[in-house]
Protein backbone atom coordinates (compact mmCIF):
# COMPACT_ATOMS: atom_id res chain seq x y z
CA UNK A 1 0.00 0.00 0.00
CA UNK A 2 2.24 2.85 1.29
CA UNK A 3 5.56 1.95 -0.52
CA UNK A 4 7.29 4.75 -1.60
CA UNK A 5 10.81 4.79 -3.27
CA UNK A 6 13.91 6.72 -2.27
CA UNK A 7 13.77 9.02 -5.17
CA UNK A 8 10.24 10.58 -3.68
CA UNK A 9 12.99 11.86 -0.73
CA UNK A 10 15.43 13.09 -3.13
CA UNK A 11 12.36 14.77 -4.94
CA UNK A 12 10.82 16.89 -2.29
CA UNK A 13 14.79 17.82 -1.01
CA UNK A 14 15.70 18.91 -4.50
CA UNK A 15 12.21 20.68 -4.57
CA UNK A 16 13.15 22.80 -0.95
CA UNK A 17 15.26 24.98 -2.10
CA UNK A 18 14.08 28.45 -3.98
CA UNK A 19 17.48 28.70 -6.31
CA UNK A 20 16.24 25.62 -7.55
CA UNK A 21 12.93 26.05 -7.77
CA UNK A 22 13.58 29.28 -9.27
CA UNK A 23 15.12 27.02 -12.11
CA UNK A 24 12.36 25.03 -12.53
CA UNK A 25 9.92 27.37 -12.58
CA UNK A 26 11.84 28.88 -15.89
CA UNK A 27 12.51 25.01 -17.48
CA UNK A 28 9.02 25.19 -17.40
CA UNK A 29 7.98 28.21 -19.14
CA UNK A 30 10.81 27.94 -21.74
CA UNK A 31 11.40 23.96 -21.96
CA UNK A 32 15.50 23.97 -22.64
CA UNK A 33 17.89 26.57 -21.95
CA UNK A 34 21.25 26.80 -22.17
CA UNK A 35 23.48 26.97 -18.60
CA UNK A 36 24.94 30.49 -18.75
CA UNK A 37 21.43 31.64 -19.65
CA UNK A 38 19.90 29.63 -16.74
CA UNK A 39 22.66 30.95 -14.25
CA UNK A 40 22.16 34.88 -15.72
CA UNK A 41 19.55 36.05 -13.34
CA UNK A 42 21.01 34.63 -9.96
CA UNK A 43 23.31 37.00 -7.73
CA UNK A 44 25.03 33.47 -7.03
CA UNK A 45 28.04 32.36 -8.90
CA UNK A 46 28.00 29.58 -11.88
CA UNK A 47 29.43 26.66 -10.38
CA UNK A 48 26.86 27.29 -7.66
CA UNK A 49 24.46 27.01 -10.17
CA UNK A 50 26.03 23.62 -11.60
CA UNK A 51 25.77 22.62 -7.96
CA UNK A 52 22.19 23.21 -7.99
CA UNK A 53 21.36 21.66 -11.39
CA UNK A 54 23.54 18.42 -9.99
CA UNK A 55 21.15 18.53 -7.37
CA UNK A 56 18.04 18.75 -9.45
CA UNK A 57 19.87 16.20 -12.20
CA UNK A 58 20.15 13.86 -9.24
CA UNK A 59 16.80 14.04 -8.27
CA UNK A 60 16.00 13.58 -11.68
CA UNK A 61 14.28 16.43 -12.30
CA UNK A 62 16.50 17.80 -15.02
CA UNK A 63 18.91 16.33 -17.72
CA UNK A 64 21.63 18.03 -18.90
CA UNK A 65 22.77 17.70 -23.28
CA UNK A 66 26.20 18.76 -23.66
CA UNK A 67 26.55 19.95 -27.68
CA UNK A 68 29.76 21.19 -28.52
CA UNK A 69 30.56 23.97 -25.78
CA UNK A 70 26.92 24.36 -24.58
CA UNK A 71 25.35 22.79 -21.88
CA UNK A 72 21.72 22.76 -22.43
CA UNK A 73 19.45 21.35 -19.26
CA UNK A 74 15.79 20.26 -19.96
CA UNK A 75 12.75 19.52 -17.02
CA UNK A 76 11.31 15.82 -16.62
CA UNK A 77 8.20 15.51 -15.41
CA UNK A 78 8.34 11.93 -14.16
CA UNK A 79 9.88 12.73 -10.44
CA UNK A 80 7.29 15.07 -10.28
CA UNK A 81 4.33 12.65 -10.48
CA UNK A 82 6.03 10.34 -8.36
CA UNK A 83 5.37 13.13 -5.43
CA UNK A 84 2.04 13.84 -7.01
CA UNK A 85 1.47 10.07 -6.50
CA UNK A 86 2.25 10.33 -2.63
CA UNK A 87 -0.42 12.61 -1.96
CA UNK A 88 -2.73 11.16 -3.96
CA UNK A 89 -2.32 7.55 -1.68
CA UNK A 90 -2.74 9.68 1.31
CA UNK A 91 -5.72 11.05 -0.18
CA UNK A 92 -7.44 8.07 -0.76
CA UNK A 93 -5.83 6.15 2.65
CA UNK A 94 -7.69 9.27 4.48
CA UNK A 95 -10.82 9.56 2.56
CA UNK A 96 -11.58 5.84 3.50
CA UNK A 97 -10.73 6.34 6.94
CA UNK A 98 -13.06 9.53 7.30
CA UNK A 99 -16.40 7.53 5.90
CA UNK A 100 -15.31 5.30 8.88
CA UNK A 101 -14.77 7.51 11.34
CA UNK A 102 -18.32 9.44 10.34
CA UNK A 103 -20.26 6.45 10.13
CA UNK A 104 -19.15 5.23 13.66
CA UNK A 105 -19.15 8.55 15.43
CA UNK A 106 -22.85 8.76 14.16
CA UNK A 107 -23.45 5.55 15.49
CA UNK A 108 -21.97 6.14 18.79
CA UNK A 109 -23.98 9.57 19.00
CA UNK A 110 -27.11 7.84 18.74
CA UNK A 111 -26.64 5.59 21.47
CA UNK A 112 -25.35 8.34 23.74
CA UNK A 113 -28.90 9.98 23.21
CA UNK A 114 -30.54 6.85 22.53
CA UNK A 115 -32.08 6.65 26.14
CA UNK A 116 -33.29 9.97 25.86
CA UNK A 117 -35.18 9.80 22.76
CA UNK B 1 1.31 19.82 -3.07
CA UNK B 2 3.21 19.35 0.01
CA UNK B 3 0.17 18.52 2.00
CA UNK B 4 -3.36 17.26 1.30
CA UNK B 5 -6.26 18.49 3.02
CA UNK B 6 -9.34 16.45 3.60
CA UNK B 7 -13.09 18.47 4.71
CA UNK B 8 -16.00 16.68 5.97
CA UNK B 9 -19.06 17.01 7.97
CA UNK B 10 -20.38 14.73 10.85
CA UNK B 11 -23.78 15.02 12.36
CA UNK B 12 -22.30 14.66 15.53
CA UNK B 13 -20.73 17.00 18.26
CA UNK B 14 -17.26 17.89 17.89
CA UNK B 15 -16.49 16.09 21.61
CA UNK B 16 -17.88 12.78 20.32
CA UNK B 17 -15.99 12.84 17.13
CA UNK B 18 -12.30 13.69 19.30
CA UNK B 19 -12.82 11.03 21.52
CA UNK B 20 -12.74 8.48 18.45
CA UNK B 21 -10.00 10.30 17.32
CA UNK B 22 -7.91 10.38 19.53
CA UNK B 23 -9.05 6.90 21.94
CA UNK B 24 -8.23 3.12 21.65
CA UNK B 25 -11.23 2.05 21.16
CA UNK B 26 -12.65 4.70 18.68
CA UNK B 27 -9.19 4.27 17.22
CA UNK B 28 -9.84 0.43 16.81
CA UNK B 29 -13.66 1.47 15.30
CA UNK B 30 -13.16 3.58 12.33
CA UNK B 31 -9.55 2.37 11.19
CA UNK B 32 -11.52 -1.26 10.56
CA UNK B 33 -12.54 -3.18 9.38
CA UNK B 34 -12.99 -2.84 5.64
CA UNK B 35 -9.54 -3.08 5.12
CA UNK B 36 -8.66 -6.11 7.34
CA UNK B 37 -8.49 -5.56 11.08
CA UNK B 38 -7.05 -3.21 13.41
CA UNK B 39 -3.89 -5.64 15.07
CA UNK B 40 -2.93 -3.40 17.82
CA UNK B 41 -4.02 0.14 18.81
CA UNK B 42 -2.55 2.34 21.45
CA UNK B 43 -3.42 6.20 22.19
CA UNK B 44 -1.58 8.44 24.73
CA UNK B 45 -3.52 11.63 23.89
CA UNK B 46 -1.17 13.95 25.47
CA UNK B 47 1.46 16.40 24.27
CA UNK B 48 4.60 14.09 24.49
CA UNK B 49 2.35 11.46 24.52
CA UNK B 50 3.03 8.46 21.86
CA UNK B 51 0.08 6.63 19.54
CA UNK B 52 0.66 3.00 17.63
CA UNK B 53 -1.92 1.40 15.21
CA UNK B 54 -1.31 -1.81 13.48
CA UNK B 55 -3.55 -3.02 10.66
CA UNK B 56 -3.61 -6.03 8.45
CA UNK B 57 -4.81 -5.74 4.90
CA UNK B 58 -7.14 -8.05 2.84
CA UNK B 59 -3.55 -9.07 1.14
CA UNK B 60 -2.34 -10.07 4.37
CA UNK B 61 0.66 -7.45 4.87
CA UNK B 62 0.73 -5.45 7.87
CA UNK B 63 1.27 -2.25 8.38
CA UNK B 64 2.22 0.01 11.07
CA UNK B 65 2.56 3.81 12.34
CA UNK B 66 3.23 5.67 15.22
CA UNK B 67 3.73 8.85 16.30
CA UNK B 68 4.02 11.77 18.69
CA UNK B 69 0.92 14.06 20.22
CA UNK B 70 2.16 17.92 19.41
CA UNK B 71 -0.80 19.12 20.34
CA UNK B 72 -3.76 18.18 21.84
CA UNK B 73 -6.95 20.33 22.28
CA UNK B 74 -10.05 18.74 23.04
CA UNK B 75 -12.27 18.91 21.32
CA UNK B 76 -11.02 21.63 18.94
CA UNK B 77 -7.51 20.44 17.62
CA UNK B 78 -4.94 17.79 17.23
CA UNK B 79 -1.53 17.41 15.76
CA UNK B 80 0.96 14.51 15.70
CA UNK B 81 4.02 13.52 13.98
CA UNK B 82 3.58 10.41 11.98
CA UNK B 83 5.61 7.72 10.68
CA UNK B 84 5.26 4.70 9.13
CA UNK B 85 7.54 1.68 9.82
CA UNK B 86 8.80 -1.04 7.87
CA UNK B 87 11.41 -0.54 5.24
CA UNK B 88 8.78 -0.29 2.34
CA UNK B 89 6.63 1.99 3.91
CA UNK B 90 9.08 4.64 5.67
CA UNK B 91 9.29 7.52 4.30
CA UNK B 92 10.43 9.71 6.94
CA UNK B 93 8.00 11.73 9.32
CA UNK B 94 5.04 13.79 8.28
CA UNK B 95 2.68 16.00 10.47
CA UNK B 96 -1.17 15.06 10.60
CA UNK B 97 -3.88 17.60 11.38
CA UNK B 98 -7.05 17.26 12.46
CA UNK B 99 -9.47 20.30 13.63
CA UNK B 100 -13.24 20.14 14.76
CA UNK B 101 -15.54 22.91 14.12
CA UNK B 102 -19.19 23.29 15.68
CA UNK B 103 -21.83 23.61 12.82
CA UNK B 104 -25.33 24.20 12.96
CA UNK B 105 -25.13 20.25 11.60
CA UNK B 106 -22.66 18.91 14.08
CA UNK B 107 -18.85 19.20 13.72
CA UNK B 108 -16.77 20.22 10.19
CA UNK B 109 -13.73 18.34 10.35
CA UNK B 110 -10.69 19.63 8.27
CA UNK B 111 -7.87 16.60 8.08
CA UNK B 112 -4.15 18.07 6.93
CA UNK B 113 -1.22 15.25 6.38
CA UNK B 114 1.86 17.19 5.28
CA UNK B 115 5.05 15.99 4.60
CA UNK B 116 7.84 17.40 6.96
CA UNK B 117 10.98 15.33 6.27
CA UNK B 118 13.29 18.08 7.61
CA UNK B 119 13.57 21.46 8.89
CA UNK B 120 14.53 22.37 5.29
CA UNK B 121 11.05 21.49 4.22
CA UNK B 122 9.38 23.29 6.91
CA UNK B 123 10.98 26.14 6.39
CA UNK B 124 10.94 26.19 2.68
CA UNK B 125 7.02 25.55 3.78
CA UNK B 126 7.13 29.23 5.04
CA UNK B 127 8.48 30.56 1.83
CA UNK B 128 5.59 29.28 0.32
CA UNK B 129 6.59 26.81 -1.90
CA UNK B 130 3.25 24.90 -2.42
CA UNK B 131 2.88 27.43 -4.45
CA UNK B 132 5.06 27.05 -6.64
CA UNK B 133 4.89 23.57 -6.72
CA UNK B 134 1.17 23.39 -8.34
CA UNK B 135 2.17 25.59 -10.54
CA UNK B 136 4.59 22.78 -11.92
CA UNK B 137 1.95 20.38 -11.14
CA UNK B 138 -0.49 21.84 -13.52
CA UNK B 139 2.11 21.84 -16.21
CA UNK B 140 2.70 17.77 -15.72
CA UNK B 141 -0.92 17.69 -15.83
CA UNK B 142 -1.35 19.25 -19.24
CA UNK B 143 0.66 16.55 -20.72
Amino acid sequence: MVNYHKSLDRTFSALADPTRRAILARLEREQCVSVSELARPFVIKLPAVMKHLDVLNDAGLVTRTKSGRTVTVRIEAGPMRGATEWLRRYERFWSTRLDRLTAYAERKEASLRGGGK
Amino acid sequence: MTSMTLVRRIAVRPSVVFEALITPDGIRQWWGPDDGPVILAESDARVGGRFRVRFRMRDNTEHECSGEYLVVDPPDRVVMSWRWHGDADDTGVSRLEITLRAIAEGTELTLTHSRLRDETIAESHAQGWDGALDKLAAIFKQE
